[in-house]
């Protein structure tokens, strides 16, 4: 009987393409947009959370100035390098110090160039990081205390200065400074504030100072917390400690700022979810509207067809098998939307996936209850209009003009 | 043929039969206490004016109705005393209806028009068609299975709609005003039709009109007035 009810539904709807289409329109816009949202809220969450394992467990970085963001300062003087030093040999929670100063540079191999920031470090840049290198190796303490001129690159100034070549053991220019290329770190992609974190030269901080920057500035001090300590008390001696360094009195505000990088970026990866779920109940509510789209299409088409119900409860239909048909007709318009819905909306999750540069994550669960949910929105919105049909006086119905 | 029915036992039986639309002062007695009896194999008319309880009487009948009073004995049960499902099930099993409006499905084929009894009896998919073109044969649309309403003459509407009434083998044919829509040539068709399912099946029909031509094709014609019946008679023979 079941199977009937869904035969007659079948042929209702054939019977009203057009309507059929309009009503399900409804649904299946909801379920494109609260699927279509939630895809790519996802792939977006995923992005974060990748960046936060990226980041390296437990990860400050210490700018001179305050609350300029990662890597700028306000005028305030930079740190040098035996600031990072009182650091490693002052706080025991700390487990890897590395000191750092940036600039751009134009990176020339034979006939290629190319512009890209040089950073000098420490050998401990790359644990603070999270950074391996692919191939060749990392510069030694020792290197960095004498100021070699080694360097280690990433894949993407690889690929500019030496297209398909090995660069390891390769000589490059960084403004007059001509290097060894010593190692080629493992490629990082996109950063979450959307900068290629491939395209970098790290050299040690010595040979930085001198032959790039021609000054003994350390413009960020990036350390990594051992595991299990406090991160807010390890702020707050870092703090102390700088203080006294920078001959703070009491009544001035701090000229450096302590970020807690991982703190940010699940702060980050917090709204980003927030944002999805809150973008998700919207579109909940359209599906909702497309649910009272159903309900008002069935009863208008319950009144349409009151005389063809009255001819088949005369004919001998039961009140459930009328309620069957009525109710399985609005299911099979919800489910069917549901079914175009789910289409439309991996087609739209993929292209917008593309165009706004987040991965495309499929995400099975929503697309099941996204199905589910239109299904039940066609039991529920349908239920009324279909006990109406129902309960409908034969002889009345047959009289109905 | 009339010695043979009044041997029939009694199939539709009518008891002091009342009806009563509305309460208090809006009170309107459709049926003031009918008695009736009909047996298998018979082919009655009913007639009246309009609000003479004609129309009650064949809802009643029809088990679409039940009496506010007295008994309706259809088959020896009591319909009073069934619910609105077990109604359903008798009209489903037991009795085929035809409307003066035809009541066809829009936009639906004939044959599976025909069909839609079936469906609700629960009959599978070849056993369906084979019935329902053999009904649409019956009633002299072979080939137009595939045909909608809308592509038909009134005529062959009602054809369907006999055949979509005959097509479980009912008991009783109940018909309201077949004839209504039609012109002259198509009615005598309808009513050649009703003439023959009612001899060659045995099915008992019965037939409310308007139209003393329409009556006399019937054996028996019951006439209401003011909810009651006023003259109940025997033909001789009907016509043919």
């Amino acid at each position: 009987m079941i199977w009937n009810a869904f035969l007659l539904a079948l042929r209702e709807l054939r019977r009203n393409k057009m309507r059929s289409f309009l009503t399900m329109l409804g649904i299946i816009i909801g379920v494109a947009a609260v699927i279509t949202l939630v895809t790519l809220g996802g792939g977006a969450t995923k992005q974060v959370t990748e960046q936060i394992a990226g980041l390296g467990s437990n990860m400050l970085m210490v700018n001179p100035g305050k609350h300029m963001g990662p890597g700028q300062s306000s005028g305030a003087a930079p740190f040098k390098l035996a600031d990072a030093e009182a650091l490693e040999r002052d706080i025991a929670s700390l487990v890897a110090v590395a000191p750092t100063a940036s600039s751009s540079a134009t990176a020339i191999n034979a006939n290629e160039n190319w512009s890209t920031s040089v950073t000098g470090s420490s050998e401990a840049y790359f644990a603070v990081n999270n950074r391996a290198v692919k191939a060749g190796r990392i510069f030694s303490a020792g290197e960095v205390r004498a100021g070699t001129a080694v360097c280690v690159i990433g894949e993407t100034v690889r690929a500019k200065l030496f297209g398909g070549g090995d660069p390891i053991g390769a000589r490059i220019r960084l403004n007059k400074l001509s290097c060894q290329v010593i190692g080629l770190l493992e490629p990082k992609g996109q950063s979450t504030m959307g900068t290629d974190q491939d395209d970098l030269v790290v050299l040690p901080l010595r040979t930085f100072q001198r032959r790039i920057a021609g000054n003994t500035d350390v413009n960020m001090i990036q350390v990594t917390v051992r595991d299990g300590a406090d991160t807010a008390k390890v702020e707050r001696e870092i703090a102390r400690l700088l203080r006294v360094r920078r001959h703070l009195s009491s009544n001035e505000e701090d000229n450096f700022d302590v970020m807690d990088m991982k703190e940010i970026a699940s702060m980050l990866s917090g709204t980003t979810k927030m944002m999805t779920s809150l973008l998700g109940a919207v579109a909940a509510v359209s599906l909702l509207v497309g649910g009272i789209g159903i309900m008002n299409i069935m009863l208008v088409s319950v009144t349409e067809r009151t005389r063809e119900i009255g001819t088949r409860l005369a004919i001998g239909a039961l009140e459930w098998e009328v309620l069957m048909q009525f109710l399985v007709e609005s299911v099979v318009i919800s489910s069917f939307g549901g079914l175009l819905g789910i289409a439309l909306a991996i087609a739209a999750s993929v292209a917008l996936a593309q165009v706004l540069m987040v991965p495309f994550v499929f995400n099975t669960s929503i697309i099941a209850v996204s199905f589910v949910f239109s299904a039940a929105v066609g039991v529920v919105f349908g239920y009324f209009p279909a006990r109406k049909a129902a309960r409908l006086d034969p002889i009345e119905a047959l009289r109905h003009e | 043929m009339n010695d043979a029915v009044t041997d029939q036992p009694a199939l539709i039986e009518l008891a002091g039969v009342t009806k009563i639309y509305g309460t208090g002062s809006a009170e309107m007695k459709a049926l003031r206490g009918v008695d009736l009896c009909i047996r298998q194999g018979e082919f009655v008319a009913v007639m009246g004016p309009s609000g003479s309880g004609k129309s009650t009487s064949m809802n009643i009948l029809g088990c679409l109705d039940t009496p506010t009073g007295g008994s309706y004995r259809f088959m020896g049960v009591e319909v009073g005393d069934l619910t609105r499902d077990q109604r359903a099930l008798l009209r489903r099993n037991y009795l085929g209806f035809v409307f003066q409006g035809f009541n066809l499905l829009k936009r639906t084929s004939a044959l599976e028009n025909v069909e839609l009894p079936l469906i609700y009896r629960g009959d599978f998919l070849s056993e369906r068609r084979r019935r329902a073109s053999e009904a649409l044969a019956q009633v002299g649309l072979a080939g137009w299975e595939h045909h909608t309403p809308g592509e038909l003459s009134g005529g062959q509407q009602q054809r369907v709609a006999i055949a979509r009434a005959m097509v479980a083998d009912p008991v009783v044919l109940l018909a309201d005003e077949p004839t209504g829509n039609l012109d002259s040539e198509r009615s005598v068709e309808i009513m050649g039709l009703l003439t023959a399912i009612n001899r060659d099946k045995g099915v008992t029909v019965i037939m409310v009109t308007h139209e003393p031509d329409m009556a006399a094709y019937a054996k028996r014609v019951i006439r209401f007035r003011d909810g009651l019946i006023e003259t109940d008679g025997h033909h001789e023979g009907g016509a043919t």
